[in-house]
């Protein structure tokens, strides 16, 4: 790729390939990190989609991409992949299009479809060694279909189908250390309001052979309950409580490129979402907001 | 086979995509219950995705049929995907002589593919496969998709026309066997089709008039040929090896909507299921078909369908039930 170093705000790409006017909802953290990502990587970019809320990006007769667009279905995204990644690399050899005309495979997946039910297809893809960079947007909920709980549904969150008391009472499932022990040649995880270590995660990977990982925490307003304008707050609160913690895993080690020290308790993130409202209304659900504290501790206790 | 409606969700969307490929099933029987045998409920719950089918009854006519649908595919009025079904075990599983072409004479036959706009290249950058909303782009590509494989049925006539010329091996959308002067038509698909045959050869030899229809391709439903072939018979005996449970078999409700058009001067139409995860239709069986169809024609009165089984088989799966039931009795007598 190119020797681009992206050490501050003002190394970013300033030439942005996603179009605006989609039908994505207003603040949509999962818009702002593909957003981030798409300038990083260029037009030479064919997305493989699954289905999430980003299908609704290109409806006929628009798209809002500079590069090559794919919708697949919810499981077999990385099935796709494959194919694209193939057909590509067979015309090529045999000359029959130029390497001028290779594209990035990228697959496009919600946590859905990446933690659920396209993880058998995502898992057999690593183990093949496609040569494809996998980006999920993890809005934590079924989304775009009124945020139901999927496997990346935080403890304690309400969705449409947890709306206990305690809300959901099971944890989120940890993808990142699922793909790691893929060993692939990279895994990381980003999100939007950190466009820095972004843009430098993603520029590796782009300059990197085989299966790439790209987790990105996606605040949603809708599913999350909270204004538009609070996106980036919510997602640097994210950050800085230790509950997103930003990590990168090359050469079968894993780092962290951003350590939050102190780290802000967990409530500063909680209060500011409907989701979590049901533990501070109209009772102080200290037990469960005390869970989800000890499992950033514990997390953290790991590398302190 | 089970796979097959594992990618079902594909099987559908990629017709839509016009990504012209070849897909040979390999039919099987589907649960429940579990089975390796073959019928054919498998490709048929394919059967409206918009893939093209073919349905060969020998190893031959599959080897064949799959670069003849490799050109029915890749055709520029008709691009889309093409299933070449062949019977699990009885093709499979088993071997027989089959003609191998040479290369050079298989190249001739299909030409490189050029793909036009169903390609990723970085400098032609396109949106494919993309959501349309409202019902009026979604109907408009849909009805394009069934006009495409409405006009293939065409196309293979002309693709097999070619195929006979180069390789000596002639195939019809629909195959029939002595059916000029019969009275009573038998119609089967796929390789049991071969009992059917041999049934209906001995049955000339003693003297009835009766014949074999084989639907070779299944979509685009060749409704032409069939009524052609089956016009100014007296009876019409559909042989399903498939049940559309809460209905029947399939073929039978498809020959029917073909023959409705001839009005009151449609055979008589017969059904049967037969076949079902490997089942044998022993040749008793064409016999009595037979003859409950030409007592129909005499009659004028179709007959109820029918399930065949036979009192033998009966006594089989209840000897199976008083095992199980022993067993069970058994293991709830054991003191734990």
């Amino acid at each position: 790729m190119n020797d681009r170093h992206f050490d501050n705000i003002k190394d970013l790409p300033s030439t942005h390939l996603l179009g605006v006017g989609t039908a994505l909802c207003a603040g949509c953290g999962g818009l702002q990190a593909l957003r981030e990502v798409c300038d990083v990587l260029g037009e030479k970019t064919v997305i493989v989609n699954a289905a999430g809320c980003m299908t609704l990006l290109s409806v006929y007769p628009f798209t809002p991409f500079h590069g090559s667009w794919l919708y697949t279905s919810m499981a077999s995204a990385p099935a796709g992949a494959q194919g694209v990644r193939d057909a590509l690399d067979i015309l090529i050899d045999k000359g029959r299009i130029g390497p001028e005309e290779d594209l990035n495979v990228v697959v496009l997946t919600g946590d859905g479809s990446a933690y659920g039910m396209g993880l058998s297809a995502t898992s057999a893809a690593v183990e093949r060694g496609l040569d494809f960079l996998y980006l999920c947007y993890d809005n934590e909920g079924y989304a775009n279909t009124g945020h139901q709980t999927s496997a990346a549904t935080p403890h304690g969150a309400k969705t449409a189908t947890s709306t206990g008391v305690h809300g959901f009472r099971g944890y989120k499932k940890d993808l990142f250390e699922i793909w790691a022990a893929h060993r692939p040649v990279y895994a990381a995880t980003v999100i939007g309001s950190e466009p820095v270590d972004l843009a430098r995660k993603v520029e590796h990977a782009a300059g990197l052979k085989g299966p790439r990982f790209i987790l990105a925490l996606a605040p949603c307003p809708v599913g999350w309950e909270f204004a538009p304008d609070k996106t980036v707050e919510i997602g640097r609160l994210a950050v800085d409580t230790g509950i997103w913690p930003l990590r990168e895993y090359v050469d079968g080690r894993i780092r962290h490129t951003k350590v939050p020290h102190p780290r802000a308790p967990v409530e500063e993130y909680l209060r500011l979402q409907g989701r979590f409202a049901h533990l501070f209304e109209p009772e102080h659900d200290d037990g469960t907001i005390q869970e989800i504290q000890d499992a950033v501790d514990d997390y953290w206790d790991e590398f302190d | 086979s089970q796979g097959l409606l594992y990618g079902m969700e594909m099987i559908y969307a990629v017709p839509g995509w016009r990504a012209p490929f070849v897909l040979v099933n390999v039919s099987r029987g589907i649960a429940s219950p579990v089975t390796l045998e073959p019928d054919h409920n498998d490709v048929l719950a394919a059967r409206d995705s918009g893939f093209l089918q073919i349905h060969c009854a020998t190893c031959q006519e599959v080897l064949d049929n799959i670069l003849i649908a490799y050109r029915l595919a890749e055709d520029p009025a008709v691009r889309l995907p093409v299933i070449v079904n062949m019977d699990g075990f009885y093709l499979s599983f088993t071997r027989e002589p089959v003609e191998v072409p040479a290369v050079e004479d298989v190249d001739g036959f299909l030409p490189p593919f050029d793909p036009e706009s169903i390609r990723f290249r970085a400098n032609a950058p396109e949106s494919q496969g993309v959501v349309v909303l409202g019902g009026t782009p979604y109907s408009y590509f849909r009805y394009e998709t069934h006009l495409a494989a409405l006009k293939a049925g065409e196309v293979f006539d002309q693709v097999c026309a070619e195929f006979g010329a180069r390789f000596g091996r002639h195939y019809a959308p629909v195959a029939c066997h002595r059916t000029e002067d019969a009275e009573v038509v038998f119609v089967m698909m796929g390789s049991f089709s071969t009992k059917a045959q041999d049934a209906v050869d001995r049955l000339r030899e003693a003297g009835w008039k009766v014949g074999l229809v084989r639907p070779r391709l299944l979509r685009p439903f060749p409704d032409v040929a069939l009524r052609a072939a089956l016009e100014g018979k007296k009876a019409v005996a559909v042989i399903d090896q498939n049940l559309s449970i809460g209905l029947g078999g399939i073929l039978y409700a498809e020959i029917a909507s073909a023959l409705y058009q001839l009005g009151r001067d449609a055979p008589i139409l017969a059904s049967f299921v037969a076949g079902l995860g490997g089942r044998d239709i022993a040749a008793e069986e064409f016999f009595e078909i037979a003859a409950v169809c030409r007592d129909a024609a005499a009659t004028g009165k179709p007959p109820k369908p029918r399930l065949l089984f036979t009192a033998e088989e009966m006594k089989e799966v209840r000897k199976y039930q008083t095992i199980a039931e022993t067993e069970a009795r058994m293991i709830k007598g054991t003191p734990s």
